[in-house]
């Protein structure tokens, strides 16, 4: 095992998927020669050349439409959006080719495709700036979406990704870039659609992922010095979502408290709250809870930006109200 | 399976529907979409039809009878179905004026003991030893039985109780009658650890927000506020009891005040004696009255039947079955009071008043006048150890039409015991004594026991009351009465 940045995790995942498969490139806006918007793709125009990580103008619809067509005659693109707030300049070939192209061609034409970004409020880029496009984009049938919490997870979730036949929607938190994580040596990858517990409990079952992860790990802390001890799920692929274990934690825990930073009406909370009610229903000793983002755009001020994120006091509170301990 | 039919909504602003015609007779098959009836709605005549295939198996209403729209009007289902219970059912929802839908079934109907809201017991406990010293149970203070349904539970109203998916699955695992527990989430929704504690006889209690601080003593400023009125006896802040996978044989510590102080967190059972008891004293007009009974021919009875039967009759026995005799003889006091009616009860079911740890049960022997005295002995000792042991069932402790109470084998000369609701009256025995007594007019030595009825006087008037008590005595006095 060795420590390293979440940004650099994905970096390596790029670089050892684009090392062994030629087919690989990388296209998106500051990717080459500014190393990365983010400093994500740092290093790699150098290694790979202009061939293989391609700068592009300010045109989502235009560079999501040339990795769709690119995929489409066997090359396997990775296209980076600078954020997904702009992902919805692309909306129409994310949404109706990207999505469809499969299906409408009756399987002549895959699309390996990753569409890959930071997401999510970051501090104080206001409303524009601070989405979460997860809800809208797992909405979608034909797009996978995935969600890593940490370095580990970052670079095992990408290299199945980028090796996956379908176009996927890959969102990093824009804040988690810099935290350290421990990543095991040599070869690895973590299967899309598989759900990790990152906490075993048993009084009740968190549901959290990317950014919420943290939330739900120090919530858990807060409530395990009253004695309560919290079971923390991260499903990591949004969608195909591991119900399953989900299900089981919450079948052992006969409680859930979800946290979401997206807005509620509709949310992908609404989803999972759907399904645990459904079928944990006679397991369940309070109603599913969530606390999500507030269903606003967010605000530009520090203070306000604050109250619209969820955070450990209020989901230590909801945790509370599950077990009836208000 | 079968199932209530309601007078159906036909019309948005329908409240009220009248049936006016039956157009299939009881027995009769149906068939999704034939008319079951024809029913009159405020605006038109309309064809009330079935949903499913069955048979019409019983018509509850007739024709021209109008009912709010909810009301059950029929039960239909399988030929040869058993619908008794059903019909329980559709008769209580719809005196109980049912304004609802029987969208989601109520709690399973009931036969009429248990459809009874759960008695009060007596004011003092009492174990079944014999009068003669023998070691007998610690009291505890007030009556009641454990987790008995307080009177007006916000959990079990109008035969719906409310409680969470995993609460009933539980109370279904651990054999828990939902309708008897106090529920403690929102709206009075029976919730786990309800059900945990009721199974347990209330050991553990449901946590109360304010009897116990969740923070350690310390607290980082900005955080949430120390609520509670006691601290926490440790600083390493035990698990709360609800919460530990294992069961708990021992009550977990009461936390300990500076002043010495000790905070007993109120358990399912306690909570029940309180609401219950002061239901009883706030509501019911109790008068009492009082009469000492010569012991002398009882005493002797219970030597002869030791000697020729070798069976050990406690002084409690001949009481149980005296007021079961009277009760029979007397049914006018084997009664309740409800808004509209004095009800006569059919049964004598006397209920017997057991101390255990921490409260107080009262098991029911059921159809009293009726059994021997021998019966009602065995069933006394029986129940008593069950009832020590937290092993009765709900429908053992339920129901009542009168009960005793007996402190005689504390050395508790009189005292008068509280009526548990819904009974009329409640007698509390005093312990046998020994004293000079007047017999023929000269000083001698004779056995006393001193009695005392307490009546509802809704129900029972203080010359009926006096009747009641004048009979007991009798049937105490000439033993002979107890072998019929």
């Amino acid at each position: 095992m060795r420590t390293v940045a979440f940004r650099e995790a994905l970096n390596e995942a790029m670089a050892e998927e684009m090392e062994k498969d030629d087919r690989i490139f990388l296209m998106g806006e500051e990717v080459g020669h500014y190393d990365g918007a983010y400093k994500v793709s740092k290093g790699l125009l150098k290694r790979f050349g202009e061939r293989r990580v391609i700068d592009t103008p300010i045109a989502e619809g235009g560079f999501v439409g040339v990795g769709i067509g690119a995929a489409m005659v066997g090359l396997r693109p990775i296209i980076e959006l600078m954020t997904w707030n702009f992902s919805f300049v692309a909306a129409d070939q994310l949404i109706n080719n990207a999505a469809k192209i499969r299906q409408m061609s009756g399987g002549q034409f895959t699309l390996p495709v990753v569409f890959r970004g930071p997401g999510g409020s970051a501090h104080m880029l206001a409303a524009q700036h601070s989405q979460s496009t997860e809800a809208l984009w797992a909405h979608i049938p034909g797009l996978k979406v995935v969600m890593p919490a940490n370095p580990k997870d970052a670079k095992g979730l990408l290299k199945s990704a980028i090796r996956d036949d379908n176009p996927i929607i890959f969102i990093e938190g824009e804040v988690l870039y810099a935290d350290q994580g421990e990543i095991p040596d040599g070869e690895y990858t973590i299967p899309l659609g598989v759900a990790e517990v990152k906490r075993p409990g048993k009084d009740l079952t968190i549901i959290g992922w990317s950014k919420m992860v943290k939330i739900a790990l120090a919530t858990a802390d807060a409530l395990a010095a009253d004695g309560i001890e919290a079971e923390v799920v991260d499903p990591r692929t949004i969608r195909p979502l591991d119900e399953e274990l989900l299900v089981e934690s919450v079948k052992k825990t006969g409680r859930c408290l979800i946290l979401e930073e997206g807005w509620p009406f509709n949310g992908v909370g609404a989803e999972i709250a759907y399904r645990i009610g459904r079928r944990c229903f006679d397991d369940l000793d309070a109603p599913v809870e969530r606390i999500t983002g507030a269903d606003m755009p967010m605000p530009y001020n520090h203070h306000l930006e604050q109250q619209c994120i969820p955070d450990v006091p209020r989901a230590v509170a909801a945790a509370k109200k599950l077990l009836y301990l208000e | 399976m079968a199932q209530i039919l309601d007078m159906p909504q036909l019309s948005d602003t329908v409240k009220i529907g009248v049936l006016q015609k039956w157009r299939k007779n009881e027995g009769d098959t149906v068939a999704p979409g034939e008319i079951l009836a024809e029913v009159e709605t405020d605006k038109a005549v309309m064809d009330f039809e079935a949903f499913d295939q069955g048979v019409l198996l019983k018509r509850l209403i007739g024709d021209g009878t109008s009912v709010p729209v909810g009301t059950p009007i029929a039960i239909i289902g399988k030929a040869g179905d058993d619908i008794r219970e059903l019909v329980e059912e559709a008769r209580a929802r719809a005196a109980g004026g049912a304004a609802k839908p029987a969208a989601a079934a109520p709690a399973p109907a009931a036969k009429p003991e248990a459809q009874k809201p759960a008695p009060l017991p007596a004011a003092k406990p009492v174990p079944t030893a014999p009068v003669n010293g023998q070691p007998v149970r610690p009291t505890a203070p007030p009556p009641p039985r454990a987790a008995a349904a307080p009177s007006a539970p916000t959990a079990a109203t109008a035969g719906k109780v409310l409680a969470s998916p995993l609460a009933r699955r539980l109370a279904t695992d651990l054999g828990v009658d939902l309708r008897t527990v106090q529920g403690s989430g929102p709206g009075g929704r029976i919730v786990e650890r309800d059900v945990k504690a009721a199974a347990e006889g209330g050991a553990q209690a449901a946590p109360q927000p304010d009897s116990v601080d969740w923070r350690a003593a310390e607290e980082a400023p900005g955080t949430m506020p120390a609520t509670a009125t006691a601290p926490r006896a440790s600083a390493a802040a035990p698990l709360p009891a609800h919460l530990v996978p294992e069961r708990r044989t021992e009550a977990r510590p009461a936390p300990t005040l500076p002043s010495g102080d000790v905070i007993k967190p109120l358990s399912m059972m306690r909570r029940t004696i309180a609401a219950r008891l002061l239901e009883a004293k706030t509501t019911v007009p109790h008068f009492y009255l009082t009469a000492d009974v010569d012991m002398d021919a009882a005493m002797e009875f219970r030597e002869q039947v030791a000697q020729v039967h070798g069976a050990r009759l406690s002084v409690n026995d001949l009481v149980l079955k005296a007021c079961a005799l009277a009760m029979r003889r007397i049914p006018e006091a084997n009664a309740s009071f409800s808004e509209e009616a004095i009800i006569q009860h059919a049964r004598v079911d006397i209920g017997m008043a057991v101390a255990i740890e921490d409260g107080l049960i009262t098991p029911v022997i059921r159809d009293a006048d009726k059994k021997t005295i021998g019966q009602i002995a065995g069933e006394a000792h029986e129940m008593a150890g069950r009832a020590r042991d937290r092993k009765l069932r709900p429908e053992e402790y339920t129901g009542a039409t009168f009960s005793v109470s007996n402190l005689g084998m504390m050395g508790i000369r009189d005292f008068a015991a509280i009526i548990n609701p819904p009974e009329g009256a409640i007698l509390a025995v005093g312990s046998v004594r020994k004293e000079p007594v007047v017999k023929d007019n000269k000083i001698g030595i004779g056995h006393r026991m001193s009695i005392t009825l307490s009546c509802d006087h809704r129900v029972i008037d203080g010359a009926l009351g006096a009747k009641v008590l004048q009979a007991i005595v009798g049937i105490l006095e000439k033993p002979i009465s107890l072998a019929f």
